[in-house]
């Protein structure tokens, strides 16, 4: 059996929502980049967002040359006599020489384990696996590699689950972040009808609106109001669950404030549970975005494999977090 | 006509021990209900209240001649979890089970692939149906166009549809009920134990929107799935699924048999739901793919 534990470098994956983003993560540091195609196949379908076949063939040729991997998003739930769009997903990132494909949905983690068997298999957040039993699931059954852990995870829980699977394990560090649990959450689709697990779209632009009343702004999905902005107050996207809502007798962010992940102070903590891979979310971001935020962690790793304290990451990354406010999320366990 | 069977759904919310025992009795004597699907989907932390009382449950519906599963939990996570989970399997029921966790604890054994599992498609379900899945309740969210395509491709499991109930919309590593009342999900004081049916969430502008029951949030509008036996059956659907609520559930189980044995016509039997006292407006829409609020004509 191959050895298949964690390597003592650890690996920073980035996100690549363009051809041009994929460009700057690599030439910033990126160990690795993740990407999807432009369809319903991948979690982050949105408009003038993603990958055609030719698009991913030249971005690997690219990364390679440059020393970095490239992963293929499939994390989407094949639609019910469609499963053959999936499949075909995955036979394309294979055939323009993708390191890994990151996958969920049992029917295509089976189709690329039995037809790709040399293709390496990485599990999706999407699939929400978080205890020993169910990583040992798909290690087991689909030769799953690597397991990308749900963002609900404690970093004890971390260290504890890394010391009872014989799997890679990669966690988000920074960027947007779901306060469901990945891939168990129906409440964009409740709203829009349009599933984020079927379609890869959460609170979909298309189904948001904005609308000006007594000189407050209303920020909707679906028709819903999600949010109500003061004359001067920031304005943000109505996605559902950063949003303001009446529960009992008070008005709150029920399920989370308009933060985002920064997990930038955890690194040398999650390094040492035993992650193998850091992950930056943001396939939706521009090139600038990816490009400072990259380089930013790069720096961080780097300081972190001499040994150092990675003070100067903090600084650099001052500003970009989403409304200006961060938080460490699942990691500490007071978040819950 | 085909016989559509009727299960009652695990109860999603904090209910004290007494009152989740006097519900299963009355159940037993009274619910013309096929299937019952009992024990703790939601939080761990409720598991030691609730956990005693299910094997003279169990033997009371079973005297009854009801066919029991337990239902496990959808989103494990600590030790203590997994551990009463493996108790839990090691009753022998059939399990429903609800994340991938338990799925290896089944060494074959037939089992129930609940709602909170990610099965969109018929390649999935074949996928479990060879590791033992022998019904499968589909994701509230699928429309009964994609249930059709994989109940053909996968005769050999019976379907269910979650036809009756708040819809459980997400899970979440976080307490939503805990939070709400300034605490976290390891000081909770269980106060989800207030809301028996989960506590209503309004927009801003005050339109009931959701229900958050601890780590679980449903929608506050309750699907109430009616359509005739003909019409499911061409769907592949040979049961319906009742959550538990607060309300009369032997009545809800009542109405539901009547018109699937057709003695109640469809246009008559929402309105005998909602003179039941509904916790929220009705909602169907997930069914033909619309938002899931939505109340068409199915």
């Amino acid at each position: 059996m191959t050895d298949l534990r964690p390597p003592t470098r650890p690996e920073l994956v980035c996100p690549a929502g363009t051809p041009a983003a994929l460009h700057v993560a690599v030439e910033a540091g990126a160990d690795a980049v993740y990407c999807g195609f432009r369809d319903e196949t991948n979690a982050r379908n949105f408009p003038g967002l993603n990958f055609s076949a030719a698009e991913l063939a030249d971005g690997v040729r690219f990364a390679h040359a440059r020393g970095s991997r490239v992963l293929v998003a499939i994390n989407t739930f094949a639609r019910a006599g469609a499963v053959d769009v999936w499949r075909r997903a995955v036979d394309i990132a294979a055939d323009a020489g993708a390191d890994a494909v990151i996958a969920a949905d049992l029917a295509v983690l089976e189709h690329a384990a039995s037809r790709h068997p040399g293709l390496r298999l990485h599990l999706s957040v999407q699939a929400a696996a978080g205890t020993p039993e169910a990583i040992r699931f798909y290690a087991e059954t689909f030769g799953v590699k690597r397991v990308v852990l749900p963002r609900v995870l404690s970093l004890e829980e971390i260290a504890r689950l890394n010391r009872t699977i014989a799997v890679e394990t990669e966690v988000f560090v920074f960027g947007g972040l779901c306060v469901m649990a990945e891939g168990r959450c129906a409440l964009s689709s409740y709203a829009t009808g349009k599933s984020p697990n079927l379609t890869g779209v959460c609170s979909p632009p298309s189904h948001v609106a904005y609308v000006e009343r007594d000189g407050a702004l209303t920020a909707a999905l679906g028709g819903f109001t999600i949010d109500r902005f003061a004359p001067g107050e920031a304005a943000g996207y109505p996605t559902l669950c950063k949003g303001r809502f009446a529960a009992g007798d008070r008005v709150s962010y029920l399920f989370e404030d308009p933060v985002s992940l920064n997990a930038v102070d955890l690194l040398v903590s999650l390094h040492r549970a035993g992650v193998a891979a850091f992950k930056i979310e943001g396939r939706q971001r521009g090139k600038a975005y990816v490009a400072q935020v990259v380089r930013a962690f790069r720096a961080a790793l780097d300081s972190l494999q001499r040994g150092e304290a990675p003070a100067s990451a903090s600084r650099l990354l001052a500003g970009l977090a989403e409304g200006s406010r961060e938080t460490a999320g699942a990691y500490r366990k007071i978040w819950r | 006509m085909p016989r559509i069977e009727l299960a009652l759904g695990p109860c999603f919310f904090n209910w004290p021990a007494d009152r989740l025992t006097d519900f299963y009795a009355r159940i037993a004597d009274e619910a013309p209900v096929d299937r019952i699907y009992l024990g703790e989907v939601v939080c761990g932390k409720r598991m030691p209240f609730s956990d005693p009382i299910w094997p003279e449950a169990i033997a009371r519906l079973e005297r009854a001649g009801k066919s029991v599963a337990v239902s496990m939990l959808a989103l494990p996570a600590t030790p203590r979890e997994r551990a009463a989970m493996a108790d839990l399997a090691a009753l022998g029921h059939l399990l429903e089970i609800n994340d991938m966790s338990a799925l290896a604890a089944r060494t074959g054994a037939p089992f129930v692939a609940g709602p909170f599992l990610n099965i969109y498609n018929e390649a999935s379900l074949a996928a479990l149906a060879a590791r033992g899945a022998r019904r499968w309740c589909a994701p509230v969210e699928l429309p009964l166009s994609s249930i059709a395509i994989v109940a053909r491709a996968c005769p050999e499991v019976a379907v269910e549809l979650f036809a009756f109930g708040r819809l459980p919309l997400a899970v979440s590593g976080r307490c939503y009920h805990a939070r709400a009342h300034g605490l976290n999900k390891d000081s909770c004081g269980f106060v989800c134990d207030r809301d028996p049916d989960g506590m209503a969430v309004h927009t801003l502008d005050g339109r009931a929107f959701l229900a958050v029951n601890g780590i679980q949030t449903l929608s506050h509008a309750v699907q109430a799935v009616v359509m005739t036996p003909d019409a499911l059956s061409a769907s592949g659907i040979r049961c319906l699924r009742l959550s538990p609520h607060s309300l009369d559930m032997v009545q809800v189980a009542k109405i539901y048999r009547e018109l699937l044995d057709g003695r109640l016509a469809v246009g008559d039997t929402e309105g005998r739901l909602a003179g039941l006292g509904l916790p929220g407006a009705i909602c169907n829409a997930y069914a033909v793919g619309e938002p899931g609020w939505q109340k068409t004509r199915l």
